[in-house]
Order: C-alpha cells, then sequence, then structure tokens
C-alpha cells in the first residue's frame, strides 16, 4: 500500500468513521458517498461507530499474505457491527481453537502491518473478543 | 495551584513471562530472583503491539472517563523510551486516534521512565496559564533487555494516560503542587541505533533511585508542608518491589500506604507506565479526600513528586473503563520461545 493511500484513510483506519444516511439510517462502513437506497435523497453525513460486534464468519489463516508471515495461525473475520456494517478484520489477542460464529468483539488499536524495517508502520482496527464490558456511555 | 486530574486510563497487555520460565534458560535460581526483586511475572506486548497502540488505548480510555469532547484537548505529550520511531511522533498517532486532531500541541517526550510525569507537569503548567482547556501526558513503553541481562526478569510493556484540566466538578484529584529533582547521573542509558540499553549494575540504587525519589518526596513535603502521616497512599517508581518499600521506609511511609499501587509484582516494570500505572491503582480503589503522594523516577537522572487530593469527580463515570486490576488479571501466560520471537530476539 502506498504511503498516501495510508494517510487519506486514517480517519477510517484508526477511528471507524464511516457515513450514515441522514434519509434512511443505513450506515457504511467502508465510507459511502451515495446511499444506494436513496440515491439522490441521500444525504450521508460521517459516522464515528462504536466497535462493538459480532463474528459472523471466520478462518484461520496458515499460510499469510506478505508482511504477516510471524503472525501465523492468524484469524480473520467478518464482523457485523451494532450499527448494522459487516468489515473484514483480523481477530488479536485470542487463541484461533477457540473463536466461534457469534462471539463478541470489541475494537483495538494495533499495528496492521509494517513496510520493511525502515519503512512506515500501518496501524489501524482489529477486533478482540469482549473481556470485561464496560457499561454504556 | 488551581488543576487537577479530570480523566486517566490505562493498557496492559495481555502476555506474561513467569520468572521461571526466564531462569531456567539461563540456569538462574527463579526463587532467589522473586526474593530479591519481588517480580513474579511480567507483561509481553503482542506481535501487534508497541509504544503506540499501549498509549492510544490508555489515551482512549482517558478520554471516556473524563467524559469531555476530545478536540477540547490543546496538548498532548507522549513520553517513552520506546517510541516506535527514531522521528516521527507518537503524540500525532495518539492525538488523531483520540479525535483530538488538528487544533492542537503535540510532541514526545524522552526521560526514561520519567518523561511521563514530566508530560503531566508540561500539561499543569499549560492549563493553569489558559493556554489549553486540556492536556494529556501518557506514559507507556515496551521495554527492551539484552538477552540474559538483569533487566530481562522486569523489562515489561504497559502505558497509562492522564488528562489534566482546572478543577471543577469534573476533577477526580487535584493537584496541590509538584517538585522535581534533577542531576546528570549516568546510572543507565541506551545510545542511538543500539537495541538494548546499558546499565551501571549498583550503581542505579542509591545514587540514582534512592537520591532523586527521596530528595523529590522531601521536597515536595517541606514546599507544601506536609508529612508522610497526612497522605493516605504514596507511590514511587516500581524498577522492581524492593526499591519502592524501600524508599517508602527512608521517607518515613508505612507498607500500607504504598502497597495499594504497588503493581511491580505482576506486571514488571514498564517503565514510563509505571509510577502513573500504580497511581491509577491507586485512584481506583480511592475515595474523596484521600491524599495521594506520586514520585516519579527517570535515569539519567531525575524525579518529579505530586501531591494529589482525591475529589469528589472519583465517583464519576467510573465504569467506563476497565480498572488497573482487570488488566493485572486478563493475562495469557507465554514460554521463552513465544517470549523471544514477540520481543524479535529471535528474526528469520
Ligand atoms: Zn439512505
Amino acid at each position: 500500500m502506498a504511503v498516501p493511500r495510508f494517510w487519506r484513510e486514517i480517519p477510517n483506519r484508526y477511528n471507524l468513521i464511516g457515513t450514515k444516511c441522514g434519509n434512511c439510517n443505513t450506515v457504511f462502513f467502508p465510507p459511502r458517498s451515495v446511499c444506494p437506497k436513496c440515491r439522490r435523497m441521500g444525504k450521508l453525513e460521517p459516522y464515528k461507530l462504536r466497535g462493538r460486534g459480532k463474528i459472523v464468519s471466520y478462518c484461520t489463516v496458515h499460510v499469510p499474505a506478505d508482511g504477516f508471515e510471524d503472525a501465523v495461525p492468524y484469524v480473520l473475520a467478518i464482523v457485523e457491527l451494532e450499527e448494522g456494517p459487516r468489515i473484514t478484520a483480523q481477530i488479536t489477542d485470542c487463541n484461533p481453537d477457540s473463536v466461534k460464529i457469534g462471539d463478541e468483539v470489541e475494537v483495538t488499536f494495533r499495528q496492521i502491518r509494517e513496510e520493511s524495517q525502515d519503512g512506515l508502520i500501518y496501524y489501524g482496527y482489529k477486533f478482540k473478543p469482549v473481556s470485561n464490558p464496560p457499561s454504556e456511555g | 495551584m488551581d488543576v487537577g486530574i479530570v480523566g486517566y486510563g490505562v493498557y496492559i497487555p495481555q502476555y506474561r513471562i513467569k520468572v521461571e520460565e526466564i531462569a531456567k534458560v539461563w540456569g538462574a535460581d527463579p526463587e532467589q530472583i522473586k526474593r530479591g526483586l519481588m517480580v513474579e511475572e511480567k507483561s509481553v506486548p503482542g506481535p501487534d503491539e508497541d509504544t503506540a497502540t499501549i498509549a492510544v488505548e490508555a489515551a482512549r480510555a482517558a478520554v471516556r472517563r473524563a467524559n469531555i469532547d476530545p478536540r477540547e484537548i490543546g496538548a498532548i505529550y507522549v513520553g517513552s523510551e520506546s517510541h516506535p520511531y527514531a522521528v516521527k511522533p507518537t503524540a500525532t498517532i495518539v492525538a488523531e486516534a483520540v479525535g483530538a486532531t488538528p487544533d492542537l500541541t503535540a510532541a514526545d517526550y524522552e526521560f526514561a521512565c520519567k518523561a511521563g510525569t514530566a508530560g503531566i507537569q508540561t500539561c499543569m503548567g499549560m492549563v493553569e496559564a489558559g493556554m489549553i482547556e486540556y492536556g494529556m501526558a501518557v506514559g507507556a513503553d515496551t521495554a527492551q533487555s539484552a538477552p540474559g541481562d538483569a533487566l530481562e526478569y522486569t523489562a515489561a510493556a504497559g502505558g497509562a494516560a492522564f488528562i489534566v484540566g482546572r478543577n471543577g466538578k469534573r476533577t477526580i484529584a487535584s493537584i496541590d503542587g509538584t517538585y522535581s529533582y534533577t542531576t546528570d547521573t549516568p546510572d543507565f542509558w541506551r545510545r542511538e541505533m543500539r537495541p538494548y540499553p546499558k546499565h551501571g549494575g549498583r550503581f542505579t540504587g542509591e545514587p540514582a533511585y534512592f537520591r532523586h525519589i527521596i530528595s523529590a518526596a522531601k521536597g515536595l513535603l517541606q514546599q507544601l508542608k506536609l508529612t508522610p502521616e497526612d497522605f493516605t497512599y504514596a507511590v514511587f517508581h516500581q524498577p522492581n518491589g524492593k526499591f519502592p518499600l524501600k524508599a517508602a521506609k527512608i521517607l518515613g511511609f508505612s507498607k500500607e500506604q504504598v502497597l495499594p499501587g504497588l503493581v511491580v509484582t505482576k506486571i514488571g516494570n514498564t517503565y514510563s507506565g509505571s509510577t502513573l500505572i500504580g497511581l491509577a491503582l491507586i485512584l481506583d480503589n480511592a475515595r474523596p479526600g484521600d491524599r495521594i503522594l506520586a514520585v516519579s523516577y527517570g535515569s539519567g537522572a531525575g524525579s518529579d513528586a505530586f501531591s494529589l487530593t482525591v475529589q469528589d469527580g472519583i465517583n464519576n463515570n467510573g465504569d467506563a473503563t476497565l480498572k488497573v486490576m482487570d488488566y493485572v488479571n486478563r493475562k495469557e501466560y507465554i514460554d521463552y520461545g513465544t517470549y523471544a520471537k514477540l520481543r524479535r530476539l529471535l528474526v528469520r
């Protein structure tokens, strides 16, 4: 990934900033600029997701993508967020053997990868099992 | 002084390695080490954690606890001796991740283990001067140690963030005063581009840790005309369990005042996080009216002493974040091989 693209995506990658349609209340992540339901009637505004959801599907990766060699085995999951959007993310701080569909997870800020020993470090969201849920607010 | 703590948060990685596991590799006697250091196990950062990720988690918790709009934070200082980049601030990553950008000033601090408390003092001055509404200081580290070095039993990972603001209804603890004691003392250092620190062995005790901690504490007590009996709790930098208890004894503080904030036995020395996590642990259990002495120590060398008085704001919003003990008790043990891989002592 190029440095400029990473930089542009910092708000979404760090803070799960998506968009919400003011017309139909649908939340999108990654952010969309047009609501597919409302089209021209849609009013999309930036919207910060709370970062909680549950695993709807996952797989354990043993043959890693470039740059993830030391992370195997790791869990890639589709997480359905409370607000509706489904996103693909790594599940960290977990034992891959004990991950299940339906597990509640929360967002955490982690290194995603580094370009090289002297390159940029890409930070962003991963999810981890909810340990001791703090109350609302 | 009209400033205080309006929010705080901590983060400690979940991985732990026991003293026994390290001692086994180097043929050392674990019981002797555990007795000598009063440390049983230490925290280890996960493969995707570093000082920036630890600082962000602690900072986000502090903002939730303070229940403020992060855009009101006018300054962020991150103190560490293990910033992920040699050039490129950790503080900008934290500022972006808590949503405080772009209307603020930010910088990284370095002063061994006391860079976080130096940040608190900067924020105090800026709030008191009316330059900013709130300032956040973070102390976080993923401390490295050479394999087989005595530091390997204690060098740990963790961090804490404190938000400073003018005294008011949000105040968790008002700051009665601060005093620092600083000299040029070469007890511990790491040269540029070198992975592991060097230290002066026994030299790290008397002329370094004890001289600075005790002088800073005495200076503050004198300035505020207080005695050890005026304090409910005291927390001193925790490179191991023995040093803070000995410093307390020399100063006339009891074990009962120090043990409630002593967390090094279970997580090791979190360097810039050490004094601040100890202070957070005390605040987790404190009540309005309690007075706390907190004294950090940074090699090289200096100590910052603070007197804090707990206010009614301590009862606000306590469920918004995990407590220090939640993190201490959430753990996953690893063996030395995994530790060596996570700390990049083994690289393929
Ligand atoms: Zn719509």
